[in-house]
């Protein structure tokens, strides 16, 4: 069972349920759970949109689009009938907040997003996991049932004439699925391979019809939003950045772990402070701070706030939210490898830039941090990633590009230290022979 | 194994699987608006109950969806937790993605395949133990972890990963 953290500094909105039981019904609605449906009920989907873009709530799964905006896009009117989708396909490495979600709070995901049905008129909605959750499938599973019996789900909810259905499944490991259009390939029992846009899914998703697809998280926050208010919930944040957000905390801090802070908190107290520091007094040597798609920082580029604004300002992306904290002892060559062989693995081989790019970056990083490389493999590899750049139908090919243009461009010298057949100086392999990371074969 | 063989169809009626699967699959058919949804959820659950998506898995699911045999492997071959082959009781996945590796996932791999004797995608010839190098699997901030079928293992270390697989025998052995 993942252990829970705690800090002073956090602000427990999504995680305010966390091992606390909420997972039985009866709990969650002592805890104030299924109240926010019923307001929504009452007040209707104008009010709801408006609450929703005055919380200024921006989509937790990495692309931060204002939540409000995305739901007001879906037509109101529709010859096809309108789905709410529910990503909880979370993959992104770094990142295991929708992990918590559906293990303590499943129903704020089925409240959040019968919320969101109530907003654009759709009246199913589906809550997907990825494989590899199917534990929390159960779990969801059972909260759903639940849900039914007492009337929360299904015809006339809340003795409403409002219908909602939930449907709950998991995909079977793609991190490609990840992605939106994917994601609905992937639910109409296809190959997750994205589709190209416009028209967006706000217009013709799932089955053709209006469909808003929003992050585990985000749909757990909405409940809270329409509690508190929705003016209340962006005055925790940051400017246009609304509330908190689960940071997934790993690699070298003393005290790793989910903790959910404000919005714009700053990421050098975030590391030194709420996660303890760096293990064993050591010293930082980068921060990877959304997922591992985001460009990495140096440990003077840290002192800045986490909202989508402030980061994207320094040069990379507040993403996921995953913060993957690395100390003097990682070869950062051997990390971009790390991160490309990922890519590589994962890229469904629609575009060639994509699945050739992320290829040839494997192939050409193994080599040189096995001691392989040459001088002119430096420049290559920056210069394939940076042609891979906005050249995909899907933002992977550019997950797999960014980092690596980081990697080559702010460790330019630990590149070069792996030249002419010099063992690995860093990290794990210093003083020894290099030896290559066994990759997984393609398969 | 053939795409084509019409011997291979599975008579209309009959089912490979329990009842209990059976019933399920009925209900989870016409779940969706589209029959064809069903698909990646009754591959899983196929797997689970006979270990692995066999060929007559395969005929009898695309007769349920009303699909060819070509389309649900084309599918198939797409998800990387759906296999066509049997494996071990256990199967042991060790993630050595970023968060992992830099707490010692790779080691742990490792240790993994010295202690069991295989390597990634191998079985033990007792046929208890799979191994697997696998992508991140969402448990960074508890790493490194493991996955052994369906259940979560975090903070390993190769003596908690020493015990939890002598753990695990004995349990294949009751």
């Amino acid at each position: 069972m993942p252990t829970l953290v705690s800090h002073p500094d956090e602000v427990k909105i999504v995680s305010s349920r966390f091992g606390k039981g909420a997972t039985e019904i009866d709990r969650y609605i002592e805890l104030g759970g299924y109240e926010a449906v019923r307001q929504a009920i009452e007040k209707g989907p104008d009010w709801i949109i408006s609450e929703m873009k005055a919380s200024n709530l921006r989509g937790r799964g990495g692309a931060g689009f204002p939540t409000g905006m995305k739901w007001s896009f879906v037509p109101k009117q529709s010859e096809k009938p309108k789905y709410v989708l529910v990503n909880g396909d979370e993959s992104e490495p770094g990142t295991c907040k929708d992990h918590l979600i559906f293990l303590h709070d499943p129903h704020a995901v089925i409240e959040g997003a019968i919320v969101a049905g109530i907003a654009v008129g759709a009246k199913t909605g589906f809550i997907y996991l990825r494989g590899e959750y199917r534990y929390l499938l159960k779990i969801m599973e059972k909260a759903i049932a639940d849900a039914y019996a007492k009337g929360f789900l299904g015809k006339g909810i809340f003795g409403s004439n409002f219908d909602f259905e939930v449907i709950s499944q998991t995909g079977a490991g793609a991190y490609e699925v990840g992605e939106e259009s994917a994601l609905m390939e992937s639910l109409e029992g296809k190959r997750g391979v994205p589709r190209i846009r416009p028209p967006f899914p706000a217009v013709v998703g799932l089955y053709g019809g209006p469909t808003v697809i929003n992050n585990a998280e985000t749909i757990a926050s909405v409940s809270h939003i329409l509690r508190m208010g929705g003016e209340a919930y962006a005055k925790i944040g940051s400017a246009r950045n609304g509330g908190t957000r689960l940071f997934c905390i790993s690699g070298h801090a003393e005290r790793p772990g989910v903790y959910e802070l404000p919005m714009g908190y700053n990421l050098k107290k975030m590391i030194y402070e709420v996660a303890g520091g760096i293990r064993g007094g050591r010293q930082l040597k980068a921060v990877v701070p959304g997922g591992s798609s985001t460009p990495v920082l140096l440990p003077n580029e840290i002192d800045i706030g986490m909202d989508f604004d402030q980061v994207g300002k320094a040069g990379s992306m507040l993403g996921s939210g995953g913060v993957v904290v690395l100390d003097e002892t990682v070869c950062m060559v051997e990390f971009a490898l790390r991160t490309i062989q990922f890519y590589q693995h994962e890229s469904c081989g629609w575009c060639i830039p994509c699945r050739e790019g992320t290829d040839w970056l494997k192939k050409t990083l193994t080599r040189f941090h096995a001691g392989g490389g040459e001088a002119k493999d430096i420049d290559n590899i920056r210069y394939l990633a940076e042609n891979m750049l906005g050249r995909t139908f899907c933002p992977l090919g550019d997950a797999a590009a960014m980092p690596t243009i980081a990697f080559v461009k702010k460790f330019r010298q630990e590149f070069e230290d792996h030249l002419n057949g010099k063992p690995c100086p860093y990290g794990r392999h210093s003083g020894t022979k290099a030896t290559t990371p066994e990759l997984i074969a393609v398969s | 194994m053939s795409l084509t063989k019409i011997s291979e169809n599975p008579k209309p009626g009959s089912t490979i699987f329990s009842p209990e699967l059976a019933a399920r699959f009925d209900k989870l058919v016409t779940l969706y608006p589209v029959r064809r949804s069903a698909l990646i959820p009754m591959l899983l659950y196929a797997q689970d109950e006979i270990g692995y998506v066999s060929d007559a898995a395969i005929a009898e699911i695309a007769q349920r969806l009303d699909l060819t045999v070509l389309d649900v492997r084309n599918v198939l071959s797409y998800y990387s937790m759906l296999r066509t082959n049997p494996i071990g009781k256990y199967n042991v996945q060790v993630c050595t993605n970023i968060s992992c590796m830099v707490r010692g996932g790779q080691e742990l791999f490792q240790h993994c395949k010295k202690r069991l004797g295989i390597g990634h995608k191998q079985t033990t010839s007792d046929g208890i133990f799979s191994l697997e190098e696998v992508e991140c699997i969402g448990a960074c901030s508890w790493a490194p972890a493991v996955q052994v079928n369906y259940d979560f293992h975090e903070n390993l270390t190769p003596e908690a990963m020493d015990a939890l697989l002598d753990e695990y025998r004995s349990k294949a052995g009751q």
